[in-house]
């Protein structure tokens, strides 16, 4: 246990910085703060002039989304990126327990995707006068918590596909960018068609989105725990399926001899 | 070689390569159109299904300018990674003739963009495509899409003492959507942002494809984007010499 664990925390931390080594601040800040803070303005001012929700509503919805900068493009690449950068083949053929060495990689995403979100949040308050209750905060800094690893968890999946798929990019945008329509993030899921919204029910950030939404208006922890668990159970069930697709596809690169091809 | 020639080879190669990339298709088509759907929604929830076209057009034009923005910003850095830099830069044209072409083809690939959300929102939301102006709307298009690719001709040229230009085109996505008003009124937002609207390209396309789409003044508005084209391609052309020549100086051409 006590080595898996080491695998799963130090490995996750080396791992994060070899692979993400070309994150310089010039990089960094454009990217993971300025792009959120504008896609923020963006939704809250479209919204506006759309008439549509509160002001509330899109401050909410694009603060705990912008996780997925870090969770979905993040994840996936420290993944896939194992193979782009010819390491995937030691990576594999080492001893190491195969659900710390993936499972570990999200913990500096997860971080990361927190202080983004985190970040955005501020910025909703600063700019845009987002402005929920004391007693709202703690709760939510939880919702964004679960939501934020339930995302990442997503990210592994992707990840997965990257194993073998020639442009996993491709993927990690198609998916941030179906996550703004599907979950609930700018528009309502009752406005959405039916399976639309019933899509949405099975993506990540749905649930969170909804009970972050409703602990900023004043809701209690209790209230939307039926939302946060159901959040939690997405979070698994994509953890669950990452990992099998993970193992299964590592077994049949090895068996057709293309771990490393693109 | 004339320049004619060089204009015209580097356009139609630029335009097969960037016809190839699964980026370019992502950019240019899928997210517009999934734009355009969260818009649709959104003016639908907010009780103003009347304005569908004008979302349409708005989600149209923010594709057009992704495509021009990513691929202006990629033409430098993705020409250091292949090592072709130098030899874009060693050739007898101008630095801006070589890359002009370049950037005309990422803003003539934008217009995919325009035509999918348009499509998109017909077929889907059954948005109406009854323009009021056609013959302006032709006219307005192709000069707008001109006009965004003599300005990401400029931001390519900036991009090249930069070691980071991807990040900066990640980051001037969104405020150039917001301050251009692609999609809803800059009148929302604060008085000191007008200046900045004023000076963007897309600023003046967006309300000269829109008025002749909706019915409203175009000429004005057209007369802007080629002020403004002209403005970036002057600008570009002396920009790009003298970052040439620093980056030539301070041997950081091919910096990665």
């Amino acid at each position: 246990m006590k080595r898996w664990l080491s695998i799963f925390f130090v490995g996750g931390v080396i791992a994060y910085r070899g692979l993400f080594n070309w994150i310089r601040p010039a990089m960094y800040i454009p990217t993971m703060l300025g792009s959120p803070l504008f896609q923020l303005i963006f939704f809250t001012k479209l919204g506006q002039y759309a008439h549509a929700e509160s002001r509330d509503f899109y401050i909410v919805g694009n603060s705990v989304q912008v996780c997925a900068m870090s969770s979905v493009y993040g994840m996936t690449m420290s993944v896939a990126n194992e193979r782009w950068f010819g390491t995937l083949g030691p990576l594999l053929a080492s001893p190491a327990n195969r659900s710390a060495v993936f499972l570990g990689r999200g913990v500096p995403v997860l971080l990361n995707g927190l202080f983004v979100s985190a970040f955005t949040f501020i910025i909703g308050a600063v700019l845009l006068g987002f402005h929920p209750g004391a007693g709202s905060i703690p709760p939510l800094a939880l919702i964004v918590v679960v939501t934020t690893a339930s995302c990442t968890c997503f990210g592994m999946l992707l990840g997965s596909i990257g194993l073998r798929a020639k442009d996993f990019f491709f993927v990690a945008n198609l998916a941030y960018f179906l996550m703004l329509l599907f979950c609930g993030v700018n528009i309502p899921l009752n406005v959405l068609p039916g399976w639309m919204s019933a899509i949405g029910r099975c993506l990540p950030l749905t649930h969170g989105i909804a009970a972050a939404r409703e602990v900023a208006a004043g809701a209690s922890l209790s209230h939307v725990s039926g939302l946060v668990w159901t959040e939690v159970g997405v979070a698994a069930a994509y953890a669950l399926a990452a990992y099998v697709l993970f193992r299964v596809l590592e077994r049949e690169s090895r068996r057709s001899a293309v771990l490393d091809t693109y | 070689m004339s320049a004619a020639r060089v204009v015209w080879s580097g356009f139609m190669m630029n335009l097969k390569m960037v016809g190839t990339s699964s980026f370019f298709l992502l950019t240019s088509v899928v997210q517009p159109v999934i734009f355009a759907t969260v818009a649709f929604y959104m003016f639908k929830s907010g009780g103003r299904s009347g304005t569908l076209l004008y979302a349409a057009l708005g989600a149209g034009m923010m594709g057009v300018w992704s495509t021009t923005l990513f691929g202006c910003g990629g033409i430098i850095q993705w020409q250091r990674w292949q090592g072709t830099l130098e030899l874009g830069v060693g050739a007898p044209p101008s630095m801006a003739l070589v890359y002009f072409p370049f950037t005309l083809a990422n803003a003539f690939t934008g217009m995919y963009a325009l035509a999918a959300t348009l499509v998109w929102g017909r077929v889907f939301f059954g948005v109406p495509l009854h323009l009021v102006h056609p013959w302006l709307f032709v006219l307005a298009l192709p000069a707008t899409v001109i006009s965004l690719g003599l300005m990401g001709l400029l931001l390519a040229s900036s991009f090249i003492l930069y070691r980071y230009a991807n990040a900066m085109s990640n980051l001037l996505e969104y405020p150039v959507w917001v301050a251009s008003g692609l999609i809803f009124s800059t009148s929302l937002l604060p008085g000191w942002s007008r200046p900045i609207s004023w000076c963007l390209p897309p600023y003046w396309g967006i309300l000269a494809i829109r008025h002749a789409a909706l019915g409203g003044e175009v000429w004005g508005p057209l007369g802007m984007v080629v002020v403004l084209g002209i403005a970036s391609l002057v600008l570009s052309v002396f920009t790009f010499g003298i970052f040439e020549t620093r980056a030539r100086a301070r041997a950081t051409l091919s910096l990665t």
